[in-house]
């Protein structure tokens, strides 16, 4: 044993760390983010891929609230808070103000909850991709209104507890399924739609820089889970994140002008049950609800994979 | 400098491309979609060098100007009504992050029932907000006044949104001849665009953090009473200095006509001002001592200038083309406000007139001033009457 | 405004509404104001013996904690670590140990610097 530790050290003496994502840190230390957040790790890699000109739109969210209080901010980047619902038009209006002023350079980056994209923010949204603004807008998804205290969003999943889908003896748990987001941006013709996950920030960071070569708006739904809203310790945030890939309730793919490339494929496919009881907001399901989340899950992959499929020829 | 005949949506957007805005975005509306329509003209033609965002709601054109002008811009948008109402929010936005965004209302009634016509609920409902709110009665005054409006709203001191008021299709849909000021003159005079904090990845900043109540939102409002404050007193210099440069001089935060000897004056705001002067020209005329004060400003509202025509003229009706339910009009509580503290105040009494669009024909304004001149002689019976109302019979008519 | 005036307003050292710029606007880092460190229960030891250098813990730490020596090692940064303990969870030759917060602990001091910390 001994010599296997001499051999480890021996091996690794003036060796360099092997980095797999860009070093350069845009996110300071300090921020208010719970313990083991996800929308800490989406920050930091959106920021490490698209680098130092860039301007951050954030509406109201974990993030408004992360950088903490006047007059300080944990991020290196200008960040401009706005209400909640006014993502689409904020980043659309910063586009327009730097194009006029010839800054076609800096990247103009929407950064915002599942709230304020698929529920509040839905129209802002709609109107900036349909425009074509050059712009980037990330979906940081921790499947709830986090920031408000966990309640139900759109972009909840089925079978979730949240304080507004309390589940008491009616089984008021969240009956609807997922908004699939990505889906809606296909359908308004999006240049380059995405999934991407913290738990493969080197899949999330090539994304990022692929769009850095697209015009037109780019969209990244960034899976992000909360320990705090979905109740499991805090250190099993990536560890969950990869499960939820592997049990495919988070496929991670991407759409390019319609082309569509699923890039995690599992080898092994988790069942949703081992899944969901890792975390205290899925305990309370019955097994006929979970055969039925299974099924959800089961015809929405292959959808995905027909998908991926038929349009394997576009260009 | 051209003149040409024009409607005041028409001149709302000749005011937009002279200032040199560099970011227009704006939703159609009811009657001011000749407004983005001209814009939309000046685009296809290419004397509109900035940029156009056909966006999909009021709410999001106002948020877009926003972040445009926060990045360093000058921008611009128009609305009415509803669509104002749906911006309201965004219009407290835009003071509190303090962006001079120019803004011309199409004053129109609030619905439901719908009603495209004159009315000034929509430009009232935004008192609060922290944004500059002047009434105007002529095309050109439109034009002059979004100019001004940049001059005064984007001094350093001031940084508020402006919204200039422009009663539907009394103003936006008639046409008048309109002097269009040369646009490089108007552009050296106002200067490029230049905030203290734009937004730049050079010089990175967060802006609208959380802030607790030991510290430093009281602050930060109390800054905005002062940019307002700052304003009240820029409006008229920057009027004056207009004037020497263009050629027209539309008043300051008020516009006195024929006070200087009136026993009685009537206060109004908006194109009623234009048909009260042929009323107070003709009543004169008839040896009826009159007076009419023009409020142009209604934030920041002229306190001084009221308190100091209170202390000539005893009698004031003022005249509201909307009301605030549980209170009165809301022109007059804000006149009644400004005279308080005079040791001989004036009587007030308030015309509800003109409300939905309601004509306000040379008539009306005729029996108002009467009106106005028995409550000289006899003293004040009702603080607000509602003029021009259909009354059930038996009820007596508010003004004879 | 004066320039000392404009450069403590820049720094964020405001004492009343004067001092303010014109909108909310941030002026400086959350570093050595927002001591996160405090909010620990458990903290991280990183034992170098197994450590291969992946940098999978700095990759996956949430709260930019996790520093690179000069000689290639990790180090957690102990007054902002949280102690989430997502780098003892993801590291994968389980040589990162959550310990009690007041336990003692004796960073190793670092080693030759390598000559290149790109991957």
């Amino acid at each position: 044993m001994a010599d296997q530790k001499a051999s480890t050290r021996e091996r690794m003496k003036g060796k360099a760390p092997k980095f797999t994502i860009p070093t350069d840190e845009w996110m300071d230390v300090g921020h208010v983010g719970c313990q083991g957040c996800g929308g800490c790790h989406a920050m930091r890699y959106v920021l490490k891929a698209l680098g130092k000109k860039t301007i951050l739109s954030i509406p109201a969210c974990c993030w408004a609230v992360m950088p903490t209080v006047l007059p300080y901010s944990n991020l290196k980047v200008p960040m401009l808070y706005t209400a909640f619902e006014v993502t689409g038009a904020s980043i659309s209006g910063i586009r327009a103000a730097l194009d006029v002023r010839g800054r076609s350079d800096i990247n103009v980056v929407g950064f915002a909850g599942d709230g304020g994209t698929v529920d509040i923010g839905l129209q802002s949204l709609s109107g900036c991709v349909e425009r074509g603004h050059n712009v980037f807008y990330i979906m940081y998804d921790n499947e709830a209104y986090m920031n408000t205290g966990i309640q139900r969003s759109g972009s909840t999943p089925r079978g979730a507890w949240t304080t507004t889908t309390q589940v008491g003896s009616t089984e008021d748990w969240k009956r609807e399924p997922k908004k699939n987001i990505v889906e809606i941006m296909v359908a308004h013709r999006i240049p380059y739609a995405a999934t991407a996950s913290v738990a493969y920030p080197e899949d999330l960071v090539r994304k990022l820089k692929k769009g850095l070569e697209i015009k037109g708006t780019k969209f990244y739904h960034i899976m992000a889970p909360c320990p705090t809203g979905w109740r499991y310790p805090p250190e099993k945030t990536i560890e969950y994140a990869k499960m939820a890939t592997e049990a495919c309730a988070f496929p991670i793919y991407e759409v390019e002008f319609g082309k569509y490339t699923i890039n995690k494929k599992p080898s092994k496919k988790v069942p949703m049950k081992d899944y969901m009881m890792t975390q205290g907001r899925f305990r309370h399901l019955p097994e006929k609800e979970i055969v039925a989340i299974q099924k959800e899950v089961d015809y929405d992959w292959d959808l995905l994979q027909k998908k991926e499929q038929w349009t394997k020829d576009f260009k | 400098m051209v003149r040409k005949v024009m409607t005041g949506n028409s001149a709302t957007a000749y005011g937009a491309l002279v200032s040199g805005v560099e970011v227009v975005s704006a939703y159609p509306i009811t009657p001011q979609t000749t407004v983005v329509e001209k814009v939309a003209e000046f685009v296809s033609d290419g004397s509109f060098k900035g940029q156009y965002i056909c966006v999909e709601s009021e709410h999001s054109a106002l948020a877009s100007c926003i972040s445009a002008s926060q990045t360093g811009c000058r921008t611009f948008t128009a609305t009415s009504s509803q669509g104002l109402l749906l911006m309201h929010e965004m219009v407290h936005w835009a003071a509190n992050t303090r962006s001079p965004v120019g803004l011309v209302n199409i004053n129109r009634a609030v619905g439901p029932p719908w009603s495209i016509w004159a009315d000034h609920t929509d430009a009232i409902a935004q008192r609060d907000t922290g944004a500059l709110n002047i009434f105007v009665e002529s095309a050109q005054e439109i034009l002059d006044m979004v100019i001004q409006g940049y001059k005064v709203a984007e001094d350093p001191d001031v940084l508020l949104p402006f919204i200039i008021n422009a009663d539907a299709f009394f103003l936006s849909h008639t046409f008048e001849p309109v002097d269009v000021p040369d646009a490089k003159k108007v552009q050296e005079w106002l200067g490029r665009y230049d905030p203290p904090y734009p937004l730049d990845p050079d010089d990175p900043h967060g802006y609208g953090s959380l802030t607790f109540p030991h510290q430093w939102y009281m602050e930060l409002r109390y800054n905005i009473k002062r940019g307002m404050d700052k304003a009240a007193e820029l409006i008229p210099k920057v009027s004056k200095e207009y004037a020497k440069l263009f050629g027209r001089d539309h008043g300051g935060l008020v516009e006195e006509y024929k006070t200087k000897d009136a026993e009685v004056a009537l206060v109004a705001m908006g194109t009623m001002v234009s048909t009260a002067r042929e009323v107070v020209d003709r009543m004169r005329d008839e040896g009826h001592k009159v007076g009419l004060v023009k409020v142009r400003s209604f934030r920041p509202f002229p306190q001084k200038e009221l308190r100091e025509i209170g202390a000539r003229i005893p009698v004031l009706g003022v005249a509201d083309r909307c009301y605030t339910y549980g209170q009165e009009g809301p022109l007059s509580t804000e006149a009644r406000a400004a005279v308080y503290t005079l040791k001989d105040r004036p009587a007030i009494k308030n015309y509800v007139v003109g409300v939905g669009g309601r004509d306000i024909h040379v008539e009306v304004l005729r029996k108002i001033f009467l009106d106005i001149e028995k409550v000289k002689a006899k003293g004040l019976d009702k603080e607000s009457v509602w003029v021009g109302l259909k009354r059930p019979p038996g009820e007596p008519p508010e003004v004879m | 405004m004066g320039k000392e005036k404009s450069e403590k307003r820049g720094r964020g050292e405001w004492k009343n509404y004067a001092d303010l710029p014109p909108g909310p606007i941030s002026m400086r880092s959350t570093r050595g104001v927002s001591l996160t460190g405090g909010w620990r229960t458990v903290k991280p030891v990183i034992h170098l013996d197994e450590c291969i250098k992946c940098m999978t813990c700095w990759k996956f730490c949430p709260d930019v904690s996790i520093l690179v020596r000069r000689d290639g090692y990790p180090r957690i940064d102990y007054v902002y670590c949280k102690g989430c303990g997502i780098c003892a969870n993801e590291c994968p030759k389980e040589c990162i140990v959550m310990v009690l917060e007041d336990t003692p602990v004796e960073e190793e001091p670092e080693g030759e610097a390598v000559k290149d910390k790109e991957g």
